[in-house]
């Protein structure tokens, strides 16, 4: 099967998707990060989307996000063309962690997410309704991601786990239709690694958002991916796990022989790719 | 009970007799409305400048304001009005070279580079101006609050009015910018704009607080007040409320113990703000030490349990 036979079964589908890229391309600095890349994704569905460093993975949520723009095809969000701004959708951005001097409380930078890019200051004095509403929005959505026990502390003084679930309800207060992740597994160790993927897990389900996430390993979201989108070389590959994270498949997207693996518990391996991802993939699951 | 000073005025213990005597002259009332009205400025500034890590870039302006003061004399126009343009000036290299926040030794050293030499282009414009200018040069350094004139007075008013409205405008954006830059441009919020906005603001507190404590002893309303609030609370519009009422107590005392005393005003706002802030550190490390002791002997407790 080739590459073009592949992206384009998947994208001859007939329910109106919430993110449609047709022939897309995308030039930064004079380089062509990747191209050709059609991808249409359906309402609740979780996308993976895999690669090596720098092949363009944070490029795509970005372009998908109207940060960047694409310099050949198309790409609509909603019907409409992206636009930077869009309250439909969350993004929790690839990020270090918050200094250790923030005091800042949990809870104001979660309720950033609701109205934290208006204009003018809320006054809760002369609407307390509204100020209890978004107070109680605040409050589901730490509650989603189970944050609510340290949602009070500054947030400098969390660990990362404890931070990213804040920054995911901050993606959730607005009860967005699209998730978008940038590694939001990268750097937790790896109790917190399992934590926040299965907060992510059970996200996707319970609120019926269409989720987007980055991440170097697939094996701790793996049970909860629909389709893997596999950024190299330029490239795109998109499909289900076991028809892109495949010998097959990889070898042609970095044109070198690549050797998946799938462990009897259904971890996947892949052996062979540039040196610093090896080791990502074998990580346990649990 | 009467407590006589060098100076020949006398302190009761009556506090509405001491009001009446702290206010009789029109110089201290002038000095109270401007030290009010700039530590207001300067409090709410200050909470920003602590979040965004830019306390450097505070620095700089003040210092690069040297030249602007001294500069200004030397052409016969207001000291403000050099302080305000020499910060701007300053803002736009900060927004252009992008090191508003500490972010390598290089641009550390190239900042250090032009405060030295605005420093030096300072003392030229103190040299080549009248010899009774350069009397009062440490006005600029130190500040004068208790020469402030009527048309200080009048700029100060107005200036902070137009400080105080484009803040409430723009607080809650610049917060979230401040706070994550990434996922504010993603929500729309116009990142680097703000930045350079909040520099052009912070030049024009700059500009006003050098009258009252001197470009070298601003910190201790544009920073100490703040970094004590952030001590203090976690709430974001508690801690703004804090870091103004904190300048404000700052000012109020050190105007009153300056006025009693035969010492200068800014010394005293400023060994308020560091004694407080000693204070706020010494509470929260004994606060946090605690907490975690809490923490472990809980943890602790669980475990053997478990």
């Amino acid at each position: 099967m080739t590459d073009q036979s592949l992206t384009t079964s998947i994208t001859s589908t007939t329910t109106p998707a919430v993110i449609q890229l047709e022939g897309a391309e995308v030039v930064l600095g004079g380089r062509t990060i990747w191209k050709n890349v059609n991808l249409s994704v359906q309402p609740g569905e979780f996308l993976a989307i895999l690669g090596p460093n720098g092949a363009g993975k944070s490029t795509l949520l970005k372009a998908i996000l109207g940060l960047i723009p694409l310099s050949q095809g198309r790409l609509s969000v909603f019907g409409h063309p992206a636009r930077r701004g869009n309250a439909a959708i969350g993004y929790v951005p690839q990020r270090r962690h918050f200094d250790a001097d923030v005091r800042v409380r949990g809870r104001s930078i979660v309720r950033l997410g609701l109205d934290g890019s208006n204009w003018g200051l809320p006054l809760p004095f002369l609407q307390p309704q509204k100020a209890r509403d978004a107070a109680r929005r605040v409050q589901e959505a730490i509650d989603l991601v189970g944050a609510g026990a340290y949602a009070d502390r500054p947030v400098g003084e969390l660990s990362g786990g404890e931070q990213q679930r804040l920054l995911i309800a901050q993606a959730l207060v607005t009860q967005p239709q699209i998730l978008a992740l940038d590694e939001p597994l990268e750097s937790l160790d790896l109790k917190n690694q399992q934590g926040v993927a299965a907060v992510i897990r059970q996200i996707s389900q319970e609120t019926g958002a269409a989720v987007l996430l980055v991440a170097h390993d697939v094996n701790p979201i793996l049970p909860a991916v629909d389709r893997v989108v596999y950024v190299a070389n330029g490239q795109v590959a998109v499909g289900t796990p076991e028809e892109v994270i495949t010998t097959e498949t990889l070898s042609r997207l970095y044109q070198t022989p690549i050797e998946v693996l799938r462990a009897s518990d259904g971890r996947i391996v892949v052996v062979g790719q540039p040196a610093e991802e090896a080791n990502h993939y074998a990580r346990p699951l649990r | 009970m009467h407590v006589l000073f060098a100076d020949g005025v006398s302190l009761s213990w009556n506090p509405v007799s001491d009001l009446q005597i702290l206010l009789q002259f029109h110089f201290m009332q002038n000095a109270y409305l401007a030290g009010t009205l700039v530590a207001t400025g300067a409090g709410i500034m200050g909470y920003f400048m602590v979040l965004r890590s830019q306390s450097f870039a505070g620095h700089s302006l003040s210092n690069v304001g040297f030249a602007g003061a001294t500069g200004a004399a030397l052409l016969g126009v207001p000291a403000v009005v050099g302080l305000f343009i020499a910060g701007l000036a300053a803002a736009i290299g900060i927004q252009a070279l992008n090191v508003g926040e500490r972010q390598s030794r290089q641009s550390d050293i190239a900042v250090g580079a032009v405060l030295t030499a605005s420093l030096a282009l300072g003392f030229l414009f103190i040299h080549l101006s009248t010899a009774e200018y350069a009397a009062s040069i440490y006005d600029v350094l130190f500040g004068n609050i208790l020469g402030i004139s009527d048309a200080d007075v009048n700029v100060i008013v107005w200036a902070t009015i137009a400080l105080l409205a484009i803040l409430v405008c723009i607080a809650r954006p610049l917060f979230f910018a401040s706070l994550d830059p990434d996922v504010a441009a993603a929500r729309g919020v116009p990142v680097r704009a703000l930045a350079f906005g909040y520099l052009v603001l912070l030049a024009l507190v700059v500009a006003l607080a050098v009258q009252i404590v001197g470009v070298l002893l601003i910190f201790a309303l544009l920073v100490t007040p703040a970094a004590i609030a952030q001590y203090m609370t976690t709430r974001p519009a508690i801690a703004v409320a804090v870091a103004v009422v904190l300048a404000l107590i700052f000012t109020w005392l050190g105007l009153a113990v300056g006025y009693f005393t035969p010492y200068p005003v800014s010394f005293f706002i400023t060994t308020f703000a560091f004694g407080t802030y000693l204070l706020a550190r010494g509470v929260r490390f004994a606060l946090d030490r605690q907490g975690r002791r809490a923490i472990a002997s809980r943890t602790a407790r669980v475990g053997g349990e478990a």
